[in-house]
């Protein structure tokens, strides 16, 4: 007896196996995904025991666990979080601040954003990974020259998200407040700031993985704690299996900070459905 | 209606010439004109003459392009008059008031906000009360239009009549004394669209109330006005006034004789009113509204 699954939109859902129908789309989802990471460890891991490559180059899964028992046995790790942390928090809170502030003010009036988009776009051009060398001179390779560099780089989709967003307003609504005796101020508090807040926290996820680029190649410029600087160590000494263990504490930082993001944006955007 | 002014502030000039202006709303030779593509001058709107007493319903009719809206735009004080008096209340209208509210074609409401605090919005913007005070004045009106039990609910979950109720209920919240409406109910379904007629013109019935309402349906000035002021296109003026004595409400008044008669009295002005447009300007694209009947 074949019976139809309507899935939420109505629609009669392909019929699979018995398990398959069983399971939610989402467990679905989750179980797949899943299912190809363990795949690509197993792998690896077969791949490694073979011998075809010395630990050296190709660190088995279970040697990069075991680097990261090292790792976390000692407490140089934790001034290696402390010193990355620093500059990502720093990078990326004015790099927020910096780039919504400026980018409400670009979309907002029309005669800033003639005066600075083309500017903006010049930077945004630039690969800006490339201004690092240029920021060490001028700051030196303390703090400071790598929380501009996170900044730097954070803070363009930022900035661009946002005053796209506010451009993008619907008119109507806008008529809709003039009529009403709206004051400029009154229409910016009650529509253009909700109204671009999706557009923001778009631009807040973009800015979140570009801020680890920054974090990274900051500390390859020169640092002595870090986890871009106890790569980039590591590497320099064969410690491959310390290499992937850091990769993957960026991975996993990435992951969270975006995770954060999103569920901001599922919260603000409950209306956009 | 006479009115008594304590302010010592200067009147306008305009007025103070002018006996006629006894009316509540005073359109005297109004024309408005704009630099078209070509630096040519368009003419939206010509000579209109027009006086609207307080508590009247009146509809502008005629096709589109008339400049009906235009003529709408200048009294809610978006656009200003190129030439003629236009007053309201004696004074002469150079801004938006929060004496008039206007109620658009598209709902447009805010899609983050609550179908209640798109009701508030409109008093917030005028900044005329106080939150609290806000929240029970949409209530009351969520009431009026039947939505008391959406005020939670968000636009999108709302069918298209009920976001365009919402759309009149924040409209009447901030208490205007004009109400000015372009096509309010164009894009709704026929059923839903008769039902928000009959129900503005319940809302309407508060001597307070003067309503001005653009349409383009012969059938939906009929049955809402007191008066109608059928418009001819390029340039828009107004060639003839009819006044619509049927008894309100005039929930049943759809069907019977008297009613069909005003719509053809109408609908035949608005034909010949084309045909000459049509031949004055030598023009073949000469339309007429969506004559139902």
């Amino acid at each position: 007896m074949a019976t139809i699954v309507l899935d939420e939109t109505g629609v009669p859902r392909r019929q699979g196996s018995a398990w398959q129908a069983q399971m939610g789309p989402r467990t679905e989802r989750i179980v797949l995904g899943t299912a190809f990471i363990v795949a690509v460890l197993v792998a690896w891991q077969v791949v490694t025991a073979l011998g075809i490559e010395p630990p050296i180059i190709l660190p088995s899964p279970s040697d990069v666990v075991g680097a990261f028992r090292e790792l976390f046995s000692s407490s140089d790790i934790w001034a290696d979080f402390a010193a990355s942390g620093e500059e990502l928090l720093y990078g990326f809170a004015l790099a927020a601040a910096v780039g919504i502030a400026a980018g409400l003010l670009i979309g907002w009036y029309p005669r800033l954003g003639y005066f600075f988009d083309p500017f903006i776009n010049l930077l945004y051009a630039i690969p800006r990974v490339a201004l690092g060398p240029l920021l060490v001179v001028w700051l030196g390779i303390g703090l400071s020259s790598k929380v501009a560099l996170v900044f730097l780089i954070a803070v363009f989709p930022v900035l661009v998200n946002t005053s796209s967003g506010i451009r993008s307003l619907d008119p109507h609504l806008l008529r809709v407040a003039r009529c009403f005796g709206a004051s400029d101020l009154k229409i910016f508090r009650t529509i253009a700031l909700p109204g671009s807040v999706p557009f923001i926290l778009g631009g807040l996820r973009l800015a979140v993985g570009q801020s680890l680029i920054g974090v990274f190649v900051a500390e390859l410029l020169g640092a002595q704690f870090g986890i871009g600087a106890m790569v980039e160590n590591a590497g320099e000494q064969f410690q491959t299996d310390t290499v992937f263990a850091g990769l993957l504490i960026f991975a996993v930082a990435g992951l969270l900070l975006t995770a954060i993001v999103r569920w901001l944006e599922r919260r603000f955007d409950a209306w956009r459905v | 209606m006479a009115i008594a002014r304590v302010s010592t502030l200067p009147e306008t000039p305009v007025e103070a010439g002018l006996g006629g202006t006894s009316s509540y709303l005073y359109a005297s030779k109004v024309s408005v004109a704009y630099a078209g593509r070509d630096a040519d001058i368009v003419t939206a709107i010509d000579r209109i003459d027009l006086s609207i007493d307080r508590g009247e319903f009146v509809c502008l009719l005629g096709p589109s392009g008339c400049g009906k809206t235009t003529f709408l735009n200048v009294v809610a004080g978006f656009l200003p008059v190129s030439s003629g008096v236009l007053t309201l209340k004696g004074k002469a209208i150079d801004r938006p008031g929060p004496d008039r509210a206007m109620v658009f074609q598209q709902p447009g409401l805010l899609p983050w906000r609550d179908v209640l605090h798109n009701v508030t919005f409109g008093l917030e913007m005028s900044g005329r009360m106080r939150r609290r005070e806000a929240i029970v004045r949409a209530g009351e009106l969520l009431e009026l239009v039947g939505l008391a039990e959406f005020a939670r609910s968000f636009p999108h979950q709302l069918s298209g009549g009920m976001q365009q109720r919402v759309n009149l209920a924040r409209a009447l919240a901030v208490r205007p004394e004009l109400l000015l409406l372009d096509e309010p109910f164009a894009s709704v379904d026929a059923q839903t669209r008769e039902s928000l007629q009959a129900e503005l013109l319940a809302i309407c019935k508060a001597p307070e109330v003067t309503a001005l309402f653009v349409t383009h349906d012969i059938g939906e000035a009929v049955f809402l006005a007191d008066r109608i002021c059928i418009l001819t296109s390029r340039p828009g003026r107004i060639v003839r006034e009819v006044r619509v004595r049927l008894p309100k409400p005039r929930d049943e008044v759809r069907l019977k004789p008297e009613f069909l008669a005003y719509v053809q009295e109408v609908s035949g002005v608005l034909r010949s009113a084309a045909a000459t447009a049509g031949k004055s300007e030598n023009r073949e694209e000469k339309r007429h509204g969506d004559d139902r009947p």
